[in-house]
């Protein structure tokens, strides 16, 4: 319950004191401290303009790289040291390499009971026919979740970096060759018109093959990024902006990052609690196996795509 | 002078040169774009390094063929995931290295690093 204070008292208390200084409606120096006014400084007008030109000149001295013996002199101690670095380096690493185990030898301490276990057991608990996939998408799959995030972070922050200034008017060269740059090659069209549709589908079936062979998402994602570029080079922004824009990508990018995330947590939930998941994993060496393997590596492949893609149109000269 | 295990580690001494190679790029290069350069010859080398650690001679890459799932069959999968995790890093670091050295030209019109210091020292923005 608060109760109602008259306005005298009020004024009285410390809250309204600080809240008057906040407001800046009351100093509380003013009547408190002495002070005095402050003398303004005059100088004339050509000492400063001489005050200035000094300044400079000894800048243009300081930092006059051809004629300043002290910066010539780093300069030449520098390139000496960073070779004596360098060769002092080559030179410790060797060392170590001279005291790493021979290379390829079955005894390594490389090849302990972990890959073991991947080898002898991954094809049973992840259902994957590639070992490396079931590594990375079952055992490791919080390792992949990161690096697709880092790729996600990476392109938002060239995105940023990147980014046109709508309100200025930009149409120099310097900032967008999209005006200038030649247009309807017959040539190039009619090859990516017979060769894109082969890339994307190469693509796709790396991606869907990545359980049971050589590929995977991020493989088969960097083939589809490099048809939609080629696409891209041949019929210009126009065409492609018609179904992949800036916002596409974010669109894309977060629903596949959110579903890999969505399939992880469940997976995780399972395991930790010692609970059955209900995703069969199928018989091994068929398309539709491996239970999540399948999902978490379309997911990959359409960050990467859509990544490898945003890459290219960011540093083209324009942007989205 | 005993050499150890040098010579017949050659492939992960020539990784190593590799690495020392890009780092003196990195050290010696004015411009920025050969720095970035130098910089991805050290992530190669670090690759050639793992891929060669997970190797095991007359072995076959990690893909279980005719249901053999015998640890003397195939090499180590755990190096080829961790190059695989290394390339995407390097991809995105190398994208936002190249985005901030577009802005930096866009400002001083120069990729060498030194006449971007030096219009710093001079004009203090």
């Amino acid at each position: 319950m608060s109760k109602r204070v008259p306005k005298e008292r009020y004024e009285k208390t410390r809250s309204y004191r600080f809240k008057q200084w906040l407001a800046g409606t009351k100093d509380p120096f003013l009547d408190n401290v002495e002070m005095k006014p402050q003398k303004e400084i005059h100088e004339p007008e050509k000492l400063v303009h001489e005050h200035e030109l000094q300044h400079l000149q000894i800048v243009e001295k300081a930092y006059d790289l051809e004629h300043n013996a002290q910066i010539r002199l780093f300069q030449k101690l520098y390139n000496v040291f960073s070779v004596i670095f360098c060769l002092s380096l080559v030179f410790i690493l060797l060392v170590g390499v001279s005291y790493l185990p021979q290379y390829g030898r079955e005894d390594n301490p490389v090849n302990n009971e972990v890959s073991a276990r991947y080898i002898e057991q991954g094809l049973q608990e992840t259902g994957a026919v590639n070992i490396v996939t079931g590594m990375i998408l079952d055992y490791r799959a919080f390792d992949t979740l990161g690096e697709s995030h880092v790729l996600f972070l990476a392109t938002c922050t060239v995105l940023i970096l990147l980014r046109k200034d709508k309100k200025k008017k930009q149409e120099t060269a310097e900032y967008n060759d999209r005006i200038y740059e030649p247009k309807n090659d017959v040539i190039l069209q009619t090859v990516a018109r017979v060769l894109v549709p082969f890339i994307e589908i190469f693509g796709i079936y790396v991606i869907l093959g990545g359980h049971l062979g050589p590929g995977g998402g991020f493989s088969g994602g960097a083939i589809c990024g490099a048809g939609l570029i080629l696409y891209l080079n041949a019929f210009g922004f126009v065409k492609t902006e018609r179904f992949f824009t800036g916002k596409t990508y974010k669109c894309m990018c977060f629903g596949a990052l959110a579903c890999y995330s969505l399939a992880k947590t469940y997976s995780f939930f399972t395991g930790a609690n010692h609970i059955e998941s209900v995703i069969p994993l199928g018989t091994p060496g068929a398309i539709l196996s491996s239970g999540l393997i399948l999902i978490l590596d379309i997911c990959v492949g359409f960050v990467v795509a859509g990544t490898m893609y945003t890459f290219y149109v960011m540093f083209r000269k324009g942007g989205y | 002078m005993d050499f150890g295990n040098l010579f017949a580690n050659y492939q992960e001494a020539a990784a190593m040169i590799l690495f020392a190679l890009g780092f003196s790029n990195l050290l010696l290069q004015k411009n920025l774009i050969k720095k970035i350069i130098g910089f991805n010859i050290m992530d190669s080398s670090v690759y050639l390094f793992l891929a060669l650690k997970g190797y095991i001679k007359g072995h076959k890459a990690a893909i279980v063929v005719d249901g053999i799932q015998s640890v003397n069959a195939y090499i180590n999968p755990i190096p080829s995931g961790l190059v695989l995790t290394g390339i995407v890093v390097s991809v995105s670091v190398t994208a936002l290295m190249l985005s901030l050295t577009i802005r930096l030209y866009h400002r001083y019109h120069t990729l060498d690093i030194d006449q971007i210091t030096l219009e710093v020292k001079k004009g203090g923005y």
